[in-house]
Formats: structure tokens, sequence, C-alpha cells
């Protein structure tokens, strides 16, 4: 047998569950419970102002976690990288260590530590689960093209009279922005599309779009749920449009974490 | 000089504020206290109770459910993504990308958009939710992980070593035994170590797939009790043994992969 249909069942795999179940979606999307086509599903989010204002406030919290992240995440990346702060490897897996704890109990461990200073919990503490949740995706790729920055060209740029200020908004900035660019996408796309972890951390007083999803899932409306997931990968598509390929060979060289 | 102390300084504050929730949780997993934030002195009550069973025996049923998946999900997402790379890496470069695409499809989907559409497939199919579903769902978003840490051991790998094996009369089978695996088995571990803890880490594509006829994993164990309102007090020391896990788990990937970039 020749090793490339080795490749066959994993690609019927591929097939069976991810390429027909997202077809399900928007099949489910696109139709009512009698299985007729139908744009009905779209046009209640549209009217129902309350899925609509969940879907708007999500972005917005999405939005400044990301802006959160990037502004705590770049200097922290930035110092990370640089060789002359002889920070090591050790460090740089201590930020990304976080990310692998199950994200339920990182989001309880923040209601512990809220409790713990009391202070309430609402806008403040979702603002701080999420960074608190999503930081590691910040600094991670950011480090990643930093770290192979060229450096001779800093040391050129410095040469050539540009004061620090020059130097990082000419030369680092503009290098690194495709860490910053998958850091920003890393960031919003599961912010945006949590669920649960908004409620724990305000005590159920404010719901995000993710959990409308998962609630109208639950309680049978699968064409609304449908719908609605649909236009959650929409945006995300819309957001993952602005990756370029340069990520994906970050991703095959593999193998470090 | 300042300027040194300064960065390493901010570095220090943000780990800190990074680590200070986890911390409290294993600072109070040795106390006694029902509620968090009570210090009622040392104890490790709550470790024995842990493991005593008993009353909580829906939390060691939990914890059981979510290795068993994790361990079956990991086992055969390794073996079908490392088959399907060989596969991919001798496709046309065409195939190959289509292969790829896909592949990545379920590592830049969100959780909720996976198990939505896994939830679906199972609806659709009439299949009823539970232990089987679980862990076809997690194979479903392991595998793609798998084959990209394999991936990259096979490029790296001499083509023409399989070919000498094949010319000194090895079959394709002992070729592919004694050549091909010993390559890519580094990858093969990286890949199942990463497939298990993903699986145990979900929350998002288990709960849609899950069904409700009382199975229960870990993350919606927690879910529930945490809906509830009060935490088990168990799981204190039980996110501290999960937490500790990991960080030994990743230094031991983070050498070998330190060592693997070495060689």
């Amino acid at each position: 047998m020749r090793r490339r249909n080795w490749s066959l069942p994993y690609a019927l795999f591929l097939l069976v569950f991810v390429v027909i179940p997202l077809l399900l979606i928007v099949l489910y999307a696109f139709t009512d419970e009698e299985g007729a086509f139908t744009m009905s599903n779209f046009r209640k989010f549209l009217m129902h102002p309350e899925a609509m204002n969940t879907f708007i406030y999500s972005i917005g919290i999405a939005i400044i976690t990301t802006i959160v992240c990037l502004l705590l995440g770049y200097p922290a990346a930035y110092i990370l990288s640089q060789k002359h702060y002889n920070t090591s490897k050790t460090m740089v897996v201590l930020f990304i260590l976080p990310m692998w704890v199950n994200i339920l109990i990182r989001t309880l461990a923040t209601v512990a530590l809220f409790d713990f200073l009391q202070l309430p919990l609402g806008e403040g503490a979702l603002v701080f689960g999420m960074v608190y949740n999503f930081l590691p995706f910040m600094i991670y790729p950011i480090y990643n093209t930093l770290q192979k920055m060229d450096q001779s060209l800093i040391e050129a740029a410095q040469d050539l009279g540009a004061n620090p200020l020059k130097v990082f908004s000419k030369v680092i900035l503009p290098l690194s922005s495709p860490g910053v660019i998958s850091g920003i996408v890393m960031v919003f796309m599961p912010t945006v599309s949590t669920f649960a972890i908004a409620e724990l951390l305000t005590m159920n007083n404010i719901k995000l779009f993710g959990t409308t999803v998962q609630e109208n899932i639950y309680n049978g409306m699968w064409n609304y749920g449908a719908a609605l997931s649909l236009i959650m990968l929409l945006l995300i598509g819309i957001m993952s449009l602005f990756t370029n390929d340069e990520d994906n060979a970050q991703n095959e060289s593999g193998g470090v974490i | 000089m300042m300027k040194k102390i300064l960065a390493k300084g901010y570095l220090w504050l943000l780990l800190a504020l990074l680590y200070s929730p986890i911390l409290i949780i294993m600072i109070f997993s040795f106390t006694e206290a029902k509620v968090l934030g009570n210090w009622t002195g040392f104890s490790t009550k709550l470790y024995s109770s842990l493991f005593s069973g008993g009353m909580h025996h829906s939390l060691m049923n939990a914890i059981w459910n979510t290795f068993v998946i994790a361990l079956l999900a990991a086992t055969i997402s390794t073996a079908l993504g490392s088959i399907a790379a060989i596969g991919i890496f001798n496709l046309r470069s065409k195939a190959r990308a289509v292969m790829n695409f896909t592949n990545n499809i379920p590592i830049m989907n969100p959780d909720i958009i996976t198990g939505v559409s896994l939830f679906l497939l199972f609806v659709s199919f009439g299949i009823s939710q539970g232990f089987t579903t679980v862990v076809l769902a997690h194979i479903a978003f392991c595998t793609p992980y798998v084959v990209l840490s394999v991936m990259p051991r096979l490029r790296k790998m001499n083509p023409n070593i399989y070919e000498a094996a094949l010319d000194l009369g090895a079959t394709p089978f002992q070729a592919l035994r004694k050549v091909i695996l010993p390559e890519i088995l580094p990858g093969m571990i990286s890949g199942f170590i990463l497939a298990f803890t993903l699986s145990i880490d979900d929350f998002a594509v288990t709960i849609f797939t899950i069904g409700n006829e009382g199975l229960e994993t870990l993350s919606t164990y927690i879910y529930a009790d945490a809906r509830k309102g009060g935490l088990t007090p168990e799981l204190r020391p039980l996110s501290t043994i999960i937490f500790v896990t990991v960080l030994v788990l990743l230094i031991v990937i983070n050498k070998r992969a330190e060592k693997q970039q070495k060689e």
C-alpha cells in the first residue's frame, strides 16, 4: 500500500467530525424546525434586543480585554526576548504555564482572589479574569517574533542616530507586528466566545454571547442556536483574515511550548 | 542597571498577578475551613478526604472519567494522527494543502463552535450522547495537534533512509517500524502529552457532547458545583494536585523539546 494512502482514514475522520458538523451549523441556521429554508433565525437575532445587546457587549469586553492584554503583555514579551536582561527559558515557561490549567479552575481562583481581597464581583472582576485567563496567549506570539528579530537592525538604527523612541516606533514595533496581530486574534477569539466564565466572575449578573449560544442549544432551540453560532463564526472568520501565513510557519516548527 | 531592575521587577509583578489566584487556592487547600479565605489552622484533612471517597464519591467518579477519557482520546489520536501525518507528508502538494487546511480548522475554531457542531452531528444522526461521543469529540480536537507535532519530525528525516531500508531488503512494514517509527517517536510522545492535557482540560466541547445521563467529567463537575454556589472544599487540594502535575509535565515536554532543538 502506498504511504500517501495512509492519510485516507484521517481524511474520512475529518470529513465526518469536522467538515460535516460545520456544514450542519450552516444547515440548521438556515432552516426551521421542519427543515424548510428560512431566514427567520437571523431575523429573530436582529429583532431581539437582549441577544443583540449581549453580542455587542461581548465584543466590547473582548476589545477591552485585548487592549489590556496588549498593554501588559507587550513589555513583558519584550523584556523576555532581550538577551541582556538574561531572563531564563524557565521564565518564559512560567508565563505560558497558567494556560494549561483548567479554565474553570483558573476562573474560580480569580473569584477566590476577589473574595479574599473583599473586592466586589462585577465588570472589574470580569475583565481581570479574562485578562488573567488569556494574557499568556498575547505574550507568547509577541515573544516569538521579537526573539527572532535581527538585533543588528536595532543597532543600525541607533548608529544612524535614532533616539530610543524612534528605534521602537520605526524598527521594533513594525518588525514585531505579526506577533502582535496573532496575539490580538488569540486573545480576542477565546474572549468573545467563552461561556460560563462570565457568569462565575459576576455572580450571574453579566452574560456573554457564548452563554446565549449555549442556553439556546440547551433549551432545544437548535436552529436559533446554530444561527447564533454562525454569527460568531463569521465574526471570528473576519478576525482571522488578519492573521497571515507567518503564524503557520511558526506552528510548523513545532515542539517547544 | 536601574533599567534592568525595573524590567525584572515588572516581570515578577506580572507573574505575581498571574499566580496569585492559584496560590490562594494552594494555600487554602491546607486548611479545613469550608469557605475559602477562612484560615482555621494547618491541616491536610482536605487531601485525605479527597481520596477517602464516601460523600465525594461523585467527585472521584468524575476524576476517574476524566482520566479514562483523556487516556483513550490521547492514545487513539496519537495513533490516528501519526499515521495521518505519514500519509499527508507523502501526498502531492495540492492534496497536502487541503489536508493541512482541514487539519487546522479544529485548532482555529473556538471550542464552543466545535462543541455546537459536534452536538448537531450527534443529534442529527440520532446518536445518544454519553461516554463514546465525548471520546469521539476529544479525538476530533486532539488529533490535529498530534499531526502538527509529528510533521516536523518527518520533514527533518532524511527520505533516503527509508528507501535504503527497502533496497536492503526490508519489507515496507519493517522499514516503517525500524526506520520511520524511531524517527517520529519524539513527536508522537509530545503529541500524546499535548492531547492528554488538552483532553483533561476541556470543558466547552465536553459539555455539548456529554448528554444528560449523569456522566460527569471534572470540568462539568466543577461547573455544576460552581453554579450551585458553594464550591466543594475538596476541589482546592484537587486543583493544587492538577496544577503541580501540569507544571511537571510541561517542564518535561519543554526539556525534551529543547534537547531536540539542540540535536
